[in-house]
């Protein structure tokens, strides 16, 4: 299995529209993505709800994981979408 | 008092928005429980097929609403939709129903899962709550055999029927497809009832009868005395007909000054609650305003607005009626209204707490930044501006919102008369200040010690009621010995039998939703200062509200029960 830290970059955290568009990229890598804060249960990262209901802060740091064929690719864009402040853009 | 299709009846229930329609029944239906005696699941695989099939139907039905819905409705629509399709409801019900949870419990319980982490999280979150668990209605519904709960698409123009209206649903209503609204909770301030005599929608509430009649049936209705006749004769719907007539050449008199018929001026007003309402009230024939809610600028805010945005939007408003009188109220939040800058905390009392005045004596930033806003915008347009403060009700508060207000330079301040203390010593209050308006709505509230917001409680809340009219009286009597005067931008102003009292009583203004003021002018024409204070007195005089209303019908103009 393939894991990844990352930092949330988003300034109001994983939350509405971030939250909203890191669901839509979990969802297109067509695999199985998990998405867990430190010491929490992993969620489905393709659901709106657990995502949202996660409640990861600006600055928080949470591990994705997948598996199957490309998940360190689908991981490492992933990483790449939370490092942005996606409230911003 | 059930009605089968065909079968002739006739109810009634408090008429709280005047019109007559007649249309075809759509019924809202009440969302459903699940069952507490569900057979439990035995093929989990099966069960789960069948939840995922009908949420996959929520979702679409919730799509093909956002597809055809407006810029406000849209985005919700789309957000409830992706809930419905969502994976992780979808495997929390699924271990449910692998625990062994029949179908419909096991949906409610995956969702109040999410909905207890969302709660837990507060704000933005919590909100979303309200979402998940319409789609939790829905599903349930479906899986249960029965229609989706909720506000049906009109389709074609008819008459809404329903336990109760949340004010989301209202707002959604279009005059255009909806032509009358009958609810069996519900009361005369609640509301659905407000925002139904905006939108001109004739409308009765209280009518339990309603919930027995079936969808299709076609109904009468008429939204001032209250009246419902299900299955009308042809002879009913012509009288209805003509009522509607008559009613209309009554409105078409005059757009000018409210005058009693001997030529007594009581100033007729709009109540209006954003720069928008100002616009369209602006080119009614009203004489300004008598009622600037504020609080559109500040509620789901985050921060104050600054004194440069409140300004520039005072201004617009004031521009709009020229040299007419604007009267601005101040904020009045509380605890069941917070403000995300302003939160004092929850109260067990919200209506009897830190609100209005309350608050805006603690938190002086913003209290002092509305009254600078506004004493620019009075600059900038020397418009007749009348800034006055809610829930007053001593004289120490009086003093101080009248000494901050008069030091910016604002010409004229005055208070809101809702609490009974006030009223009951109005001549005190009023040396302080230039006028006084009586929010009747908060004032009944106070006097009979009911929730406005409850229909149960309805019987105690009708402005007939002659305890509110001793309490008007008393706070006119102070007015007038004090030579100050006293308006009245309540519910109550707009009733056109009402107002007629009122001005008995010595109110020297009514404000009201603009569409109210033709009916209210017509009716103070028909009648002399003399008849109205006869009225007000026989009013007065009545055990109950019912008695009131009926003896002051009985000294009225024919003409007059054509307007209600």
């Amino acid at each position: 299995m393939a894991t990844r830290q990352v930092s949330i970059a988003s300034s109001v955290g994983l939350h509405a529209r971030p939250a909203s568009l890191f669901v839509q990229a979990a969802t297109a890598t067509g695999l199985p993505v998990t998405i867990a804060k430190e010491g929490g249960n992993p969620v489905d990262a393709r659901s709106i709800l657990m995502v949202m209901a996660l409640g990861a802060k600006h600055g928080e740091t949470v591990t994705l994981a997948a598996e199957g064929e490309g998940a360190d690719a689908a991981l490492d864009s992933l990483v790449e979408l939370l490092s942005r402040d996606l409230d911003a853009e | 008092m059930a009605a089968d299709a065909g079968q002739h009846s006739t109810f009634h229930g408090i008429g709280v928005s005047a019109g007559i329609a007649v249309g075809p029944l759509v019924v809202v239906t009440p969302a459903p429980t699940a069952p507490a005696d569900e057979a439990p699941t035995t093929d989990a695989a099966a069960a789960s097929a069948t939840v995922h099939g009908v949420l996959d139907e929520v979702a679409k039905g919730l799509e093909a609403r956002a597809a055809v819905a407006g810029d406000h409705a849209k985005p919700i629509l789309e957000a409830g939709a992706m809930m419905a399709r969502d994976p992780g409801l979808a495997m929390g019900i699924d271990n449910h129903l692998q625990a062994g949870k029949g179908l419909t419990n096991a949906v409610t319980a995956a969702v109040e899962e999410i909905c207890t982490m969302f709660e837990s999280l507060g704000g933005y979150m919590a909100e979303r709550v309200t979402d998940l668990r319409d789609v939790r209605d829905r599903a349930v519904a479906r899986l249960l055999g029965q229609p989706e709960p909720g506000v049906p698409t009109l389709t074609v123009p008819s008459i809404l029927a329903a336990h109760d209206l949340a004010p989301a649903e209202t707002a959604t209503l279009s005059t255009d497809t909806c032509l009358g609204i009958i609810t069996a909770a519900g009361g005369p301030t609640s509301h659905t009832a407000i925002l139904a005599s905006q939108l001109g929608i004739p409308a009765v509430v209280q009518a339990t009868g309603i919930l027995g009649v079936a969808a299709g049936t076609t109904v009468a209705i008429d939204g001032g005395v209250g009246e419902i006749t299900v299955n009308p004769t042809a002879d009913e719907v012509t009288m209805l007909e003509e009522r509607k007539k008559r009613r209309a050449a009554a409105l078409a008199g005059g757009t000018g000054k409210g005058a009693t018929k001997d030529g007594y001026p009581v100033a007729l007003l709009a109540n209006i609650g954003t720069a928008d309402d100002a616009q369209k009230a602006a080119k009614q024939a009203v004489e300004g305003v008598g009622l600037f809610r504020t609080e559109f600028l500040f509620l789901d805010r985050d921060t104050m607005p600054t004194v440069e945005e409140q300004t520039a939007t005072y201004t617009a408003v004031f521009e709009a009626f020229g040299d007419r009188r604007v009267v601005v109220r101040t904020l009045d939040a509380g605890a069941d209204k917070p403000l995300k800058f302003a939160d004092l905390g929850p109260e067990e009392n919200p209506a009897l707490g830190r609100r209005g005045i309350r608050l805006g004596m603690i938190r002086t930033d913003v209290m002092d930044a509305q009254l600078e806003a506004l004493a620019a915008a009075y600059k900038a347009t020397g418009a007749d501006v009348r800034v006055m403060a809610p829930m007053i009700a001593t004289q120490a508060e009086a003093m101080w919102f009248a000494e901050k207000v008069r030091a910016l330079g604002l010409p004229k301040v005055g208070i809101m008369i809702e609490v009974p203390a006030a009223a009951i010593r109005s001549k005190g209050i009023l040396y302080h200040v230039d006028f006084a308006s009586l929010g009747t709505n908060d004032l009944q509230q106070y006097t009979m010690a009911a929730d406005r917001m409850q229909g149960e409680l309805a019987d105690l809340l009708n402005p007939w009621e002659p305890a509110l009219l001793d309490v008007v009286a008393l706070a006119c009597e102070g007015g007038a010995a004090m030579g100050k005067p006293v308006g009245v931008c309540g519910e109550a102003g707009g009733d056109p039998a009402l107002a007629l009292v009122l001005t008995g009583l010595g109110v020297s203004s009514l404000s009201m939703a603009p569409g109210k003021v033709p009916a209210v002018r017509t009716s103070l024409g028909l009648h002399t200062r003399e008849q109205c204070q006869q009225m007000a007195a026989a009013a007065r005089a009545a055990t109950n509200a019912a008695d009131a209303k009926a003896a002051v019908l009985d000294m009225a103009d024919p003409v007059l029960r054509d307007l209600l």
